[in-house]
C-alpha cells in the first residue's frame, strides 16, 4: 500500500502503544489535534487521554516530566513542536536525559523517546527549519537517528521506543509527505546499520534524513556524467556505522559527505574526518563536504540559495581530481583493520 | 458572602507569617491567624526529630572535616537547616519519593542511606554512590530546579500506578528563580500530581541575597499563580516542619495535587568549604541566626516537659560521635575506580565508537603497567 512518512510514524506510535501498556506519547497539542503535523493522529482518540496527551507549553517540562515517568516505569515517547523549539528543553536533555544512566552507575536508565521534525525545506519561517542534529549528536548518551523514507521511518520508530536508552528521533519535515509502497509493520533493522540507498563504483556519497532524496537525484544526475556514486544512507548518526561507510570508500576511493545542517563542526565535518583518518591510504582526493551555509537558516525566499542541491554535490563530485588513480589495496580491509 | 474564586484562593494561599509552633527558645507558640490547623507533634516525634538532628549536625561537621583532610573535593554544609534536612525527610515513608540537590547530604544520611555512598558523589568516585531506584532518591542534583520536574513526573507516574506515594523535592531559594521551578509547579498542578516542593529559604543563593531574587512577599506565593496551594514555615522550628510537612503528605496522598512549602532557615557556612561569606554579609547577622537554632530550641521544649534528661542526652552525644568516628574512619582509605568502567554505564550497550575508545585506554594502561614493571 501506498504510506507516507507520517503516516509510518503514526502507525509506529500507534503499534508501539498497542504493544506495550507503559508507552504514553505526550507533548503540545499531540492529543485531540493529533500534532501539528499529524504525526499522533487518531492517538487519543484510539488509546485514550491516558495514553496520548497533551501538557502544558513548556518543553524543558515535557522532557524532564518524561524523566519523571521513566523512574516509575513508563517509556514516554514526547513531541518537540519543531526543531528550534526544542532547544527550551536544552538543559535537560543534555544534563540529565544523556547522563543519567552513566550519573547513576547503571542503576537508572531512561527508554525515552524525543521525536523532533527538523530540517528546512517547506518553506518555513524562522525558527521551523534548524537542522540541529549536531548539538545532540556531540552529547555522549544520546543515541541520533533520522529516516529517510516511509519504511525506516517506522523501523527506527519502532527500535527507538524498544531501546533502553534516550534517542533523538529526528523527522525531516519536507519528507512527511513523501511517498513509498510499502507493507505496515515492517522489517525492522537494528540502529548502527547504515543503507546503500544506490550501489556505486566511483564515489561514496555519505547523507543522512533530509538529505537522502537530495543524494539520490545528484546520484543519477553524476551517472549521466559518467560517475558512478554509491548513496549511503546512515539512518543513524549515533551510534554510527563506520563498517559500511569505510567498506564502500576504501572500494571507491572517493567520499562526498552531503548534510544540510551548516558544515563547520557539524555532522557532516565528523564524518569527513572518521573517513580520512580510516580511508587515507585508499582516497585519490580530499574528502568533499556539501553543506548548509554557514548563515543563519535564511529566510523562505532564499532557501533555494541556502540549501545543498543537486548542482552543489556534482560540483563536489567534479573536484574529486579525477585524473588521479586512487589506491584500491584496502578495498577489502574493514572498519577496524 | 465569599464567592467560589475568594474560596479558592483562600484554599491555596500561605499564612501570613511562617507557621511557628515553638520558639527560639523553647516556649509554645500561641497558633493565631494561620490558615491551617498545624498540631504539636508528639513528644515522641519531637524526640525523634531532635536525635537525628544531632546526629544530622554531626554528620554534617564530620563531611566538613573531610574536606580539610582531603578526602572530600567539596561539601557544601546545611549546618541551620537540621529542622529543615531531617524534619522533611521524616514526615515521608521509604515508599515516598525523594530529589535531593548538592546541599541535601544529611536528608539523605537521615533518610537511611549510607554516608559513604552519600558521599560518594563529592569524594569523586562516582556521581552518585547509592542506588536511586532501590532506594526511591534520586542522584543529587546540581543543575538548579531541574529535578524539581523529575518530581513531577515521578510524583505522577506514582499516581498512574494506583499507589499513594508522594514526591518530595527540595530546592533552594536561588533556584526559585530558574525556569524549571515555574514548569515543575505547573506540570505539577496540571497534572495534580502528589509531590511536595520544600523550598529551603537559607537566604543565599552562594553571595547572592534574597532580595535580589524576588519581591515575592514570600516565596510560597509563588504557588498560587500555579493553583499550586502553599504554606511557609519556620525553617528552623522542628516542631513545625514537622507539623506543616504532615499536612502537605496528607494533602498529596488524599489526591489533593502538589504543595509548595518555603522553610525560612539560615546557612550558618559558606556555601561550601571553598567560598568566602566573609564577603558578602556580616557576623552580626550569622550570630542572630545562631540564636534561632533548630536543635537548642526542641532540646528547651523537650526538657520543660521532662521528656528529655541528661542521660538521654548523653547517649545521644555518644551515637554522634560514633556516627562521625564511622565515617571518618571508612573515608579514610584510598579507593580505586576502575578506569576501564568509564565505558560502561554511557550506554546500555557499548557502541563501536565507545568499544574503540576502551580499546585505546586499555592499551595505554597495559603499556603503563609495562612501564612499571620493567
Ligand atoms: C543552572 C545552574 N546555574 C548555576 C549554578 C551554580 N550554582 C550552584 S549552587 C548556586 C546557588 C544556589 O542557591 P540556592 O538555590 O539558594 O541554594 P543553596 O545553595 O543556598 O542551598 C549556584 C548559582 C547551578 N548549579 N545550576
Ligand atoms: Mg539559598
Amino acid at each position: 500500500m501506498t504510506v507516507t512518512m507520517g503516516g509510518a510514524l503514526n502507525a509506529a506510535l500507534r503499534d508501539a502503544l498497542a504493544a506495550d501498556d507503559n508507552v504514553l506519547v505526550f507533548g503540545e497539542d499531540v492529543g485531540t489535534l493529533g500534532g501539528v503535523f499529524r504525526i499522533t493522529d487518531g492517538l487519543t482518540s484510539e488509546f485514550g487521554e491516558q495514553r496520548c496527551f497533551d501538557t502544558p507549553l513548556a518543553e524543558s517540562g515535557i522532557v524532564g516530566f518524561a524523566i519523571g515517568l521513566c523512574l516509575t516505569g513508563f517509556r514516554p515517547v514526547v513531541e518537540m513542536q519543531f526543531d528550534a523549539f526544542a532547544y527550551p528543553a536544552f538543559e535537560q536533555i543534555t544534563s540529565h536525559v544523556a547522563k543519567m544512566r552513566n550519573r547513576t552507575s547503571g542503576r537508572v536508565g531512561l527508554p525515552l523517546v524525543i521525536r523532533i521534525p527538523y530540517a528546512g525545506g517547506i518553506g518555513g519561517v524562522e525558527h521551523h527549519c534548524d537542522s540541529s542534529e549536531g548539538y545532540y549528536a556531540h552529547t555522549p548518551g544520546l543515541k541520533v537517528v533520522t529516516p529517510s523514507d516511509a519504511a525506516d521511518a517506522y523501523s527506527l520508530l519502532r527500535e527507538a521506543i524498544d531501546d533502553p536508552d534516550p534517542v533523538i528521533f529526528l523527522e525531516p519535515k519536507a519528507l512527511y509527505w513523501s511517498k513509498q509502497e510499502i507493507e505496515l509493520p515492517c522489517t525492522r533493522a537494528p540502529f548502527g546499520t547504515a543503507k546503500v540507498r544506490r550501489d556505486g563504483d566511483d564515489v561514496t556519497l555519505v547523507t543522512y534524513g533530509a538529505s537522502v532524496p537530495t543524494a539520490l537525484k545528484a546520484a543519477e544526475a553524476a551517472a549521466d556524467e559518467g560517475w558512478s556514486v554509491e548513496v549511503i544512507d546512515l539512518r543513524t548518526i549515533v551510534p554510527f556505522d563506520d563498517e559500511t561507510v569505510v567498506r564502500s570508500v576504501r572500494r571507491t576511493g572517493r567520499c562526498v559527505v552531503l548534510a544540510e545542517a551548516q558544515g563547520f563542526a557539524g555532522v557532516g565535518a565528523e564524518i569527513a574526518a572518521r573517513v580520512s583518518e580510516r580511508c587515507f591510504h585508499s582516497l585519490a582526493a580530499p574528502v568533499g563536504r556539501v553543506s548548509g551555509l554557514p548563515t543563519p537558516y535564511p529566510a523562505p525566499m532564499l532557501e533555494k540559495t541556502y540549501l545543498p542541491g543537486v548542482e552543489r554535490v556534482l560540483d563536489a563530485i567534479a573536484r574529486l581530481q579525477w585524473d588521479d588513480q586512487p589506491d584500491l589495496t584496502y578495498a577489502e580491509v574493514g572498519a577496524r583493520g | 458572602m465569599e464567592t467560589t474564586a475568594q474560596a479558592m484562593t483562600a484554599a491555596l494561599l500561605p499564612s501570613p507569617n511562617p507557621v511557628q509552633l515553638i520558639d527560639p527558645t523553647g516556649a509554645e507558640v500561641e497558633q493565631a491567624g494561620t490558615r491551617r490547623d498545624y498540631p504539636m507533634p508528639s513528644a515522641a516525634r519531637l524526640r525523634e526529630i531532635w536525635h537525628a538532628m544531632v546526629l544530622g549536625r554531626r554528620f554534617d561537621a564530620q563531611a566538613t572535616a573531610l574536606t580539610k583532610q582531603g578526602r572530600l573535593a567539596v561539601y557544601p554544609s546545611s549546618r541551620g537547616q537540621e529542622a529543615c534536612q531531617v524534619g522533611a525527610i521524616l514526615s515521608i515513608t521509604a515508599d515516598d519519593w525523594f530529589f535531593p540537590t548538592y546541599r541535601d547530604s544529611m536528608a539523605l544520611a537521615s533518610r537511611g542511606i549510607d554516608p559513604i555512598e552519600v558521599l560518594s558523589l563529592l569524594r569523586g568516585d562516582s556521581h552518585c554512590g547509592y542506588d536511586p531506584i532501590a532506594t526511591h532518591t534520586a542522584a543529587q542534583c546540581t543543575p538548579l530546579s531541574t529535578q524539581l520536574i523529575h518530581a513531577a513526573g515521578a510524583a505522577y507516574g506514582e499516581k498512574r500506578r494506583g499507589t499513594d506515594h508522594v514526591a518530595l523535592a527540595f530546592i533552594g531559594d536561588g533556584a526559585t528563580s530558574e525556569g524549571d521551578f515555574h514548569e515543575a509547579l505547573n506540570f505539577a498542578a496540571v497534572f495534580e500530581a502528589p509531590v511536595i516542593f520544600f523550598v529551603q529559604n537559607n537566604k543565599y543563593a552562594i553571595s547572592v541575597p534574597l532580595s535580589k531574587q524576588t519581591r515575592a512577599p514570600s516565596l510560597a506565593y509563588k504557588g498560587i499563580g500555579y493553583g499550586v496551594a502553599a504554606e511557609q514555615v519556620d525553617g528552623n522550628d522542628p516542631a513545625a516542619v514537622l507539623a506543616v510537612m504532615d499536612h502537605a503528605v496528607e494533602h498529596c496522598r488524599s489526591g489533593k495535587g502538589p504543595f509548595l512549602i518555603e522553610a525560612h532557615t539560615y546557612r550558618l557556612e559558606s556555601h561550601t568549604n571553598a567560598d568566602d561569606a566573609t564577603r558578602y554579609r556580616s557576623s552580626d547577622e550569622v550570630t542572630a541566626w545562631l540564636e534561632r537554632d533548630p536543635i537548642a530550641r526542641v532540646e528547651a521544649w523537650l526538657r520543660g516537659r521532662g521528656e528529655l534528661n541528661d542521660d538521654v542526652v548523653a547517649a545521644t552525644r555518644a551515637a554522634a560521635e560514633a556516627l562521625a568516628a564511622e565515617v571518618r574512619e571508612r573515608m579514610n582509605t584510598d579507593v580505586t575506580v576502575d578506569p576501564m568502567s568509564l565505558f560502561d554505564n554511557v550506554f546500555a550497550q557499548r557502541t563501536p565508537q565507545l568499544d574503540e575508545a576502551r580499546a585505546m585506554v586499555a592499551a595505554e594502561l597495559a603499556a603503563d603497567s609495562q612501564e612499571v614493571s620493567s
